[in-house]
């Protein structure tokens, strides 16, 4: 088990600058999420850490050790692709034991390890058979097990469960959880599923274009997040977000509405005032006939234990979040309640968090 | 199909049995040639073989030709056909692990590494390809006599070698470029070498394309018939299609032997079409990537 740390890592495709200036510390035995839309660099950050790609500025820790210019097969981790890599003409046995193999590891060693291997992943039955003879999950299984054989410093994940179905991604997740704490293994996992990253990290590290935007505790990132767009990217359904200008007096005026702070929240942004955005989470808008805003249903989407109302409130479209059913129609006009107690204000222009 | 009409299907079926006569019609010919005993061609429709003539003789006598040399006690036998079936095989041969080896190595370099002068690499055995051999004969002869190359079976071994290898290089190339490079990748990882990828990974996967271009460089020397008689001045120096055209001369043809000729020449050809065949299979990557 190891630590990585990455510094001032960048990766430049000739103008394109891919990943810029990421700071990342993964501690020995920690599960580090990273997590973002899709070509934010996730891959990139993670194939740097492979050796797979050239480090442009920067540098790369294994273990205390720079690793830069480290060939990939020396750097002791292994990694489970998106797309599973299995060696076609290889039987599962043999595609968990060629990287045991090329380290020259004794026959009756590597015969232990795919045994155990296969134990822990249920892949017994499967030891014989050919990649093109197994169900997606069964792969992505033989992939994991690939990785699980070499007892590496550090485990590597590249989306490896967005080939498969929600049904089977929500088991594998909970397998990969429970591979984690058997382990206790150093592991960084790339994902653009922010449930994925909420339910597996230790830590979450939130990337946007090219640059770590926050790193922190899934929860820490959840309740505090840097910018409006860690806000609006961790958490599902997504925060809501209502265009506002602070007055001098430390009134919220929106397109329709007015809303007064708190004594602290307006201690918080005492002296600043401008176009700025005010964010709350789907179950901190209430059904409220006294409520402050007035907004109109567009659509009703209802889970069975809970319902989600969309409504739109000037240019905007609100999420609800209604923890019982109830008869709403669309069309309908309603009045909202803003517990502004949870609520995050950013900055318009920046999107920092000002409180 | 199903669905058209009965006249319809009777037309479509008229066409292709018409077509399919018209192609066999030839190799037909060649089997009734080959096992009678006149040197003639005769213009009948019938392929059927005449019963009374038929003979092995046309066979026998290819198979057979010698010639003497020398006089008296210094009087040698040489077998001839013997001498020409062994150059045909060792330059086939030869051209196809020569061609196999140097196309699937150059055509990984070119699928998978960037290097300055691949663009005009790639290109360059494309307009090579436009040049049929017959073409260089001259320049290769001279190239050939300066090298010592001239009745030697090696020069026509490096001569069909260089002729078959860009399009080898162009087919294997395509066809690396098929195989996705995560399994590259994920062998890096395992601490492979690129020599060690190269053998594991990519040439069992790649096994289809490289049955293909060894018959087609084993299929280049085989058949290869005008450098050969050129290079070759000694008549035990030239190989089985130099033979076949033995037997044609200015004022006559003598059809049996040719046919029958003909036959001997393509059987290993055949032969190793079958030993390939089971190698051309599709989809040898499925089930790498993706569920
Ligand atoms: N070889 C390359 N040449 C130029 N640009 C590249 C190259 N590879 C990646 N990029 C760019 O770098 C950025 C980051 O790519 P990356 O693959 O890391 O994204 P990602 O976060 O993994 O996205 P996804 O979730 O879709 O997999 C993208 O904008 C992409 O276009
Ligand atoms: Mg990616």
């Amino acid at each position: 088990m190891a630590e990585v740390t990455l510094k001032g890592v960048t990766k430049r495709y000739g103008n394109v600058i891919a990943v810029k200036d990421v700071d990342l510390q993964i501690g020995d035995g920690e599960f580090l999420v990273l997590v973002g839309p899709s070509g934010c660099g996730k891959s990139t950050t993670l194939r740097m850490v492979a050796g797979l790609e050239e480090i442009s500025a920067g540098d790369l820790f294994i273990d205390g050790r720079r690793v830069n210019d480290m060939h990939p097969k020396d750097r002791d981790i292994a990694m489970v692709f998106q797309s599973y890599a299995l060696y076609p003409h290889m039987s599962v046995r043999q595609n968990m034991s060629f990287g045991l193999k090329m380290r020259g590891i004794k026959k009756a060693e590597i015969e232990k390890r795919v045994g155990e291997a296969a134990d822990i992943l249920g892949l017994d039955d499967l030891l014989a058979r050919k990649p093109k003879e197994l169900s997606g999950g069964q792969r992505q299984r033989v992939a994991m097990g690939r990785a699980i054989v070499r007892k590496p410093k550090v485990f590597l994940f590249d989306e490896p469960l967005s080939n498969l179905d929600a049904k089977l991604r929500v088991q594998m997740r909970a397998e990969i959880a429970r591979l984690h704490r058997r382990l206790d293994a150093t592991i960084l996992y790339v994902t653009h599923d922010q449930v994925e990253a909420m339910t597996l990290a230790d830590r979450i590290a939130v990337m946007a274009d090219g640059l770590s935007q926050q790193v922190g505790a899934p929860l820490e990132v959840f309740e505090h997040p840097v910018n409006r767009f860690v806000a609006g990217f961790i958490g599902s359904p997504a925060m809501n977000f209502l265009p506002v200008q602070l007055d001098d007096a430390g009134k919220l005026n929106g397109n329709g509405f007015c809303l007064t702070l708190g004594e602290q929240q307006a201690e918080l942004v005492r002296g600043k005032s401008g176009p700025m955005e005010l964010g709350l989470r789907p179950n901190h808008l209430r059904l409220d006939p006294a409520g402050q805003i007035q907004a109109t249903v567009e659509v009703v989407e209802p889970l069975g234990a809970e319902t989600f109302l969309r409504l739109r409130q000037a240019d905007t479209i609100l999420t609800v979040r209604l923890s019982a059913q109830q008869e709403i129609k669309a069309g309908q006009e309603l009045r909202l309640h803003l517990d502004l107690q949870f609520a995050h204000l950013f900055d318009g222009k920046s999107g920092q968090t000002l409180f | 199909m199903n669905r058209s009409g009965r006249p319809q299907r009777i037309i479509t079926h008229v066409f292709l049995i018409l077509f399919t006569a018209m192609v066999l019609f030839p190799v037909a010919k060649v089997f009734q040639i080959a096992f009678q005993d006149r040197q003639s061609f005769d213009m009948r429709l019938s392929v059927l073989p005449d019963l009374d003539h038929l003979t092995l003789d046309n066979f026998s006598h290819v198979v057979g030709r010698s010639k003497t040399e020398g006089f008296g006690a210094e009087e040698k036998q040489t077998w001839v056909f013997g001498h020409q079936l062994f150059n045909s095989l060792v330059v086939s041969l030869a051209t196809t692990l020569l061609g196999v080896f140097f196309a699937t190595s150059a055509a990984y370099a070119f699928s998978r590494f960037r290097f300055p002068g691949r663009r005009a690499g790639l290109l360059g055995f494309l307009v090579i390809q436009m040049f049929p051999g017959t073409m260089m004969m001259i320049p290769l002869y001279i190239l050939m006599d300066h090298l010592g190359l001239l009745d030697r079976l090696l020069g026509l071994i490096l001569v069909y070698s260089t002729t078959a290898i860009p399009f080898c290089v162009w087919m294997l190339k395509g066809y690396f470029d098929t195989i996705p490079k995560e399994l590259e990748e994920s062998a890096l990882i395992d601490g492979a070498s690129r020599l060690r990828i190269f053998w594991s990974i990519m040439l069992p996967l790649a096994r289809p394309a490289i049955a293909v271009t060894a018959l087609f460089s084993f299929m280049t020397a085989w058949n290869e018939y005008i450098l050969a008689q050129t290079f070759m001045t000694e008549e035990i120096a030239t190989t089985l299609p130099v033979m076949l055209n033995g037997f044609v001369s200015k004022t006559t043809v003598e059809w049996g032997h040719f046919a029958a000729g003909a036959i001997l020449v393509s059987i290993p050809v055949m032969a190793l079409f079958f030993v390939l065949q089971r190698h051309l299979v599709a989809g040898l990557t499925a089930g790498s990537v993706k569920g």
